[in-house]
């Protein structure tokens, strides 16, 4: 059956007790996407630090989430991953995300860089539901730049957007 | 069951016996979205592109000739159909253009541009107000938004009551109506909406109305005279017929008073450097060289549905969506966004399954072979009306069977076993 290949037991597992859900404060920028083909919606926050070389760290990830199994557990997903990661490593990790599930099956995933994330290698195949596992990272990596573009170092007040 | 052989039927549909994921018989239920086309479709299309290919309303050539009867050919047996004139059916690519030909026209009149004749009738102003439904899809939303964020008219609109019907008793009709658009079959709901109700509603105030017609005539008899319409659209790949052809109907005189909306070359009556006159409709909105094999495909595609008969077609899909509605609501966990009643209703069915979301429902039925919609359907202001960012719809054709309807609900249980809440 196909489908276990998309819908992995861990995946099915993220999406039933999504990991780092909810909003919380303080963040440095907040980001709302969409998916305006079926309209699901994230809104994620992102909290930075500075580690001891001054590198900026991913402090928390935090969201709200209306969408798919895909959508929530790839949130999820993410969240474990990049939190506690220096904000170019996180890129790094983004970017094997997004090369993996738009290479329609035919790219290998490199499981040290995607951790458990590999599972939404099946996802690939099916190009309708690349978005849906897309949703969520789309907005760290809007919030970052957001994060990032703000002139202070990591503000701690929880203004957001 | 109905006279119909649907047996015999689908074999004029080579797409419906191919098999999708790992051989599966497909069972097609997004005809809602497109329909697939019988062979009479297709080999009308290929045997004017072999015989008789040419830009219509030019050029004196053989070909020229017969290729235009072909194009005017194919607008007759259209216009008579939906119980139209061949004079007050337009061409357009789909119904979405339709829609935005009458919104711009209107749009036009209302910046002075056109004799002061159209300019009285048709302009729109900050004292004007577009009635439209909280159930339209966006092709018959936006274009409105748009006319009157252009014109500074207002938009206002019928609410939707839980059960899926129209709220006919909150009425924005007013003396400051200039049109009333709205769908006369729901695209998500399935609901049929009382047409000649909201038309006397619109007479009297004098607004024009417009319908969206693209749910209902592929599926019953529908006579746009009869119903007393002003407008209406509908397209070709929902009723058999190709993608890339819609039509809009117009009412001969409002026709022949509204300005045009796209411009250039066929649609003129006479050009010089100072400015043009135009031709009358429905040349005045079919600017340029038209879709041509398009429109003898709808013509094929109308003259297949003629054949079965738009009752039996109406009477077969009635079967199916009183299955589908009855068998779903069987199945703990699901529940219907619509009318469940088969009272002023067609062949829409959209529903929720409980601890599922749509997308992952459509792709368990996706790997059964089951091709349905999943999402928001392009009515997205009515899912929000349901508190629901996505259904899963299921959409019925004349070639579907119901064992399809089985396969459906089948699936929605594997849906729910897959994901644990059966």
């Amino acid at each position: 059956m196909r489908l276990s290949q998309m819908y992995q037991e861990i995946i099915l597992d993220h999406y039933r007790n999504p990991h780092g859900a909810g909003l919380r404060e303080p963040f440095d920028a907040e980001s709302f996407q969409i998916n305006p083909t079926c309209g699901d919606e994230v809104t994620l926050r992102v909290a930075l630090k500075r580690d001891s070389t001054g590198e900026p760290v991913v402090a928390d990830i935090s969201y709200y989430a209306l969408g798919c199994s895909i959508s929530q557990a790839a949130t999820s997903m993410l969240t474990d991953l990049v939190v506690g990661c220096t904000v170019a490593d996180s890129m790094h990790i983004v970017g094997a995300f997004k090369h993996m599930v738009q290479g329609r099956g035919a790219v290998e995933p490199d499981e040290d860089v995607l951790g458990d994330a590999v599972a939404f290698a099946g996802v690939a195949k099916y190009p309708a539901r690349v978005k849906c596992a897309l949703l969520g990272w789309m907005a760290y990596q809007d919030a970052v730049a957001r994060a990032v573009e703000a002139p202070a170092g990591p503000s701690q007040n929880g203004a957001g957007r | 069951m109905s006279p119909l052989d649907v047996a015999k039927l689908r074999a004029d549909f080579p797409l419906l016996s191919r098999t999708v994921r790992d051989n599966r018989p497909l069972v097609y239920l997004d005809s809602g979205a497109t329909s697939q086309r019988p062979r009479q479709v297709l080999d009308a299309e290929r045997a004017f592109l072999e015989q008789h290919n040419a830009a219509v309303h030019r050029g004196a050539h053989q070909l020229a000739e017969e290729a235009t009867d072909a194009y005017e050919s194919a607008r007759a047996r259209i216009a008579a159909f939906v119980g139209a004139r061949p004079n007050e059916v337009v061409f357009t690519k789909n119904a979405t253009e339709g829609i935005n030909l009458v919104a711009y026209s209107l749009g036009n009149a209302s910046i002075g541009a056109v004799d002061a004749y159209a300019a009285a009738r048709f302009a729109l102003g900050p004292d004007d107000e577009i009635v439209v439904t909280e159930m339209e899809h966006h092709a018959n939303l936006v274009p409105w938004q748009e006319l009157c964020r252009r014109t500074g008219a207002t938009l206002r609109w019928f609410g939707v009551t839980s059960a899926g019907r129209l709220d006919l008793d909150d009425d924005p009709i007013s003396e400051h109506t200039k049109l009333v658009a709205f769908s006369h079959q729901s695209n998500v709901l399935g609901t049929v909406n009382p047409v000649k109700e909201l038309v006397a509603r619109a007479r009297a105030v004098g607004a024009l109305v417009l319908l969206d017609a693209c749910q209902s005539v592929p599926h019953s008899p529908v006579d746009l005279a009869e119903l007393g319409v002003d407008f209406a659209v509908f397209s070709g790949h929902k009723m058999l017929g190709p993608s890339g052809i819609g039509v809009l109907y117009g009412r001969a005189e409002l026709l022949a008073a509204m300005p045009p909306f796209l411009t250039g070359g066929s649609m003129i009556e006479l050009v010089r450097m100072e400015g043009s006159t135009y031709a009358p409709p429905p040349q005045r909105f079919e600017a340029g060289v038209p879709m041509t094999s398009q429109a003898v495909g709808l013509a094929a595609a109308v003259d297949y549905l003629n054949s079965i008969g738009m009752a039996t077609v109406a009477e077969h899909e009635r079967e199916l969506t009183e299955a589908a509605l009855v068998r779903l609501a069987d199945v703990p966990g699901v529940r219907i966004v619509g009318p469940t009643e088969l009272v002023s209703r067609g062949g829409a069915v959209s529903f929720l399954v409980e601890g599922v979301h749509a997308h992952d429902v459509g792709q368990v039925l996706d790997d059964r072979g089951v091709a349905v919609r999943v999402g928001h359907h392009c009515a997205w202001p009515l899912h929000r009306r349901f508190g629901v960012a996505a259904t899963v719809r299921a959409t019925f054709a004349v070639y579907n069977t119901l064992h399809e309807v089985d396969a459906l609900v089948d699936g929605v249980r594997a849906a729910q076993t897959f994901f644990g809440v059966g």
